[in-house]
């Protein structure tokens, strides 16, 4: 995309996100849910496929523009990008990278569109920061596979209209091979999808269990045509995903940091204003300069990503930064809020709840530190 | 369907606007934009071309950077833009304005059926553009509508006043303006956006349209703007403090001021 091309990009969906996400905030805090108006305009402007392949209809944008956009995104509630994130990111990216010419056919147009709303089912209660000890399993049946199991946290489960089903077709537990993955429709014959979990915070944003009851499929439900795809698809996947929560951790920290530059500078203690106390400026600095540093990292890493010199390590750098990151600028903004801060009334009190999970989902903290760690000592 | 819908860049309303020296509006200090209120006809264009498989031409006059605002029509939709460019036309009033966008629509070909415009500019505020247009183009002008429906050959249209809504009607070619009541403008979607940049705008001067530069600009213009000064800054609010007597303090500020 030409620069001048995706620089529009950017600035129309910084005015959605500021001029209708924005006011809508508490509406989506108060019903846990997204207004329908806001999840069609988000269809028409075509957010559902900004990572999807151009020739399927996306806007294909590298991972330098991805984390841009994301950044704009992170900007406000994390639910609004939790409507279509799973689209473009780890469910989108399992067909994207590993379908079958068919499937990329079949499924990324509507994907793109919003048509379809995908959802990644890959964690299990036992198999969640190492989905290699997964208990779902996927049997052959005549030309099809019976698949039996349950997952469990999975985004946009309620909402989905298919789901990227990662099951075992054969070896041990606790080993990666023989690792599957189907694309399942939600309504398939025994697919049981779980109530909403009631969450701390990104509320708006939806998750849930499923469970799988002898679910029949065919054999063109098999993404790749081929087993054993499914640990490398799902590793894949998370990777550039996790690229992409960084960029929205920064968007995130640097909407806590506006706000609290807002509070400070409106508000007083008797004739000073609180932004003039040197206490407060060293936490909207230090929150400056973690955000500062936060950004770059992102930018070099998806310039990496985009080069192919690293795809893996950097992506979990930048998450386990920025999610931490995230999570010291939310503190410091319920501070410079003072006992504002943790009323209901004021942005950064959900904002603090919301950020929390960053630092869960996508692979945890320690997961991040385990991958980084692994790859620097592996050549010494 | 043909509508042209004729479209201001402004200079954003979010930032610190001022004047040049010759007293003119400050394009080079501040970002511009298409006219939040030109979004509306924009908009309004875009709905009725997709229900009567019709064309939506965008006309502005102004330097360079206008061609922002022609950009985010066409993302919009559009399509197709005409942009008016020509330093004579610098300080042009509401008349010389009139005239060029009149010359310039009259240029088109196909003809419109349709001429919709903002009901002002967000930076000049005058309002008074489109009735000269329609006088000039010798059309019926049919202004600040918040309704607008178009069939058998005819505009329909609701005003609100104050007291009372009036529904007006008239015969096409008509120019219409509309007000920020009449729909909710689109964002550009991304493929709106990419298919832009393959739109066809076309560039005219003043000698393009037939029009003489004496007509035109600061010199030519009825009125000019002799000084302007900064709105002085707010003053400190005055906090009474309330020692047992604050309502009887409360009620002498309120009769010094005149409130009661």
């Amino acid at each position: 995309m030409e620069a001048a091309e995706f620089e529009s990009v950017l600035a129309t969906v910084r005015d959605f996100v500021r001029e209708v996400v924005v006011p809508a905030e508490d509406e989506i805090e108060e019903t846990d849910e997204i207004p329908t108006r806001i999840r069609e305009q988000a269809k028409a402007m075509g957010l559902f496929g900004y990572a999807i392949p151009e020739e399927y209809d996306g806007l294909g944008l590298t991972m330098s523009e991805e984390v841009r956009l994301a950044m704009e995104l992170g900007w406000t509630t994390p639910s609004f990008r939790s409507l279509f994130g799973t689209n473009n990111g780890i469910a989108g990216q399992v067909v994207a990278k590993n379908g079958t010419p068919e499937q990329k056919q079949h499924y990324l147009p509507k994907f793109a569109s919003g048509e379809l709303v995908a959802s990644f089912a890959l964690s299990e209660p036992e198999a969640g920061s190492d989905p290699s000890w997964m208990r779902t399993s996927a049997k052959p049946d005549g030309d099809g596979w019976v698949i039996d199991g349950a997952k469990q946290y999975i985004t946009n489960a309620t909402r989905a209209d298919v789901f990227m089903v990662f099951a075992r077709t054969s070896g041990e537990r606790g080993t990666t091979k023989g690792i599957s993955v189907f694309v399942v429709p939600a309504d398939a014959e025994g697919l049981r999808i779980g109530p909403n979990d009631p969450k701390m915070g990104q509320r708006g944003s939806s998750t849930a269990e499923v469970s799988f009851d002898g679910v029949r499929v065919d054999a063109s439900t098999l993404v790749g045509g081929q087993e054993g795809v499914g640990f490398g698809a799902a590793m894949k996947s998370l990777a550039k995903g996790r690229l992409h929560i960084a960029a929205i951790c920064v968007g995130l920290a640097q909407r806590m940091l506006d706000e609290s530059i807002r509070w400070a500078t409106a508000s007083r203690q008797g004739e000073t204003r609180i932004a003039d106390f040197q206490l407060v400026q060293g936490m909207l600095a230090d929150c400056h300069t973690e955000i500062y540093a936060g950004r770059a990292m992102v930018l070099e890493a998806a310039r990496e990503y985009d080069e192919g010199t690293d795809q893996r390590l950097a992506p979990s750098a930048a998450k386990l930064y920025c999610s931490e990151m995230v999570g010291r600028v939310a503190d410091r903004a319920v501070q410079v809020h003072g006992g504002a801060g943790y009323m209901h009334a004021v942005p950064v009190e959900r904002f603090y709840r919301d950020a929390r999970l960053f630092r869960l989902y996508e692979g945890t903290s320690e997961v991040q530190r385990v991958i980084i760690a692994k790859a620097i000592t592996r050549s010494r | 369907m043909n509508i042209v819908v004729c479209v201001k860049y402004v200079p954003d309303a979010q930032a610190d606007r001022t004047f040049s020296v010759d007293n003119t509006t400050d394009r080079a200090g501040v970002d511009g934009l298409l006219s939040e209120l030109d979004e509306y006809a924009v908009e309004e264009a875009l709905k009725i071309a997709e229900a009567n498989d019709g064309e939506v031409t965008i006309l502005t006059i102004g330097p360079d950077r206008a061609a922002d605002a022609l950009k985010k029509a066409l993302q919009m939709g559009a399509h197709r833009a005409v942009h008016v460019n020509d330093a004579a036309i610098h300080g042009s009033d509401a008349i010389a304005t009139s005239l060029v966008l009149a010359k310039a629509i009259q240029k088109l070909d196909p003809q419109p059926d349709l001429v919709l415009t903002g009901m002002a500019s967000t930076d000049g505020t005058m309002g008074v553009v489109p009735t000269m247009l329609a006088e000039r183009l010798g059309l019926p002008a049919v202004t600040y509508a918040s309704e607008l429906t178009v069939a058998d050959g005819k505009v329909s249209v609701r005003r609100d006043g104050d007291l009372a809504s009036q529904t007006i009607e008239a015969t096409l070619p008509a120019l219409v303006s509309v007000t920020d009541q009449i729909n909710e403008p689109r964002y550009p979607s991304f493929k709106g956006i990419m298919a832009a940049k393959k739109k066809p705008v076309d560039t005219w001067t003043l000698a393009d349209l037939g029009v003489d530069a004496e007509l035109v600009g600061l010199t030519a213009a009825w009125t000019t703007v002799e000084s302007f000064s900064a709105r002085p800054p707010r003053q400190k609010g005055q906090i009474v403090t309330d020692e047992g007597d604050g309502g009887s303090k409360l009620a002498v500020f309120l009769g010094e001021h005149k409130f009661l």
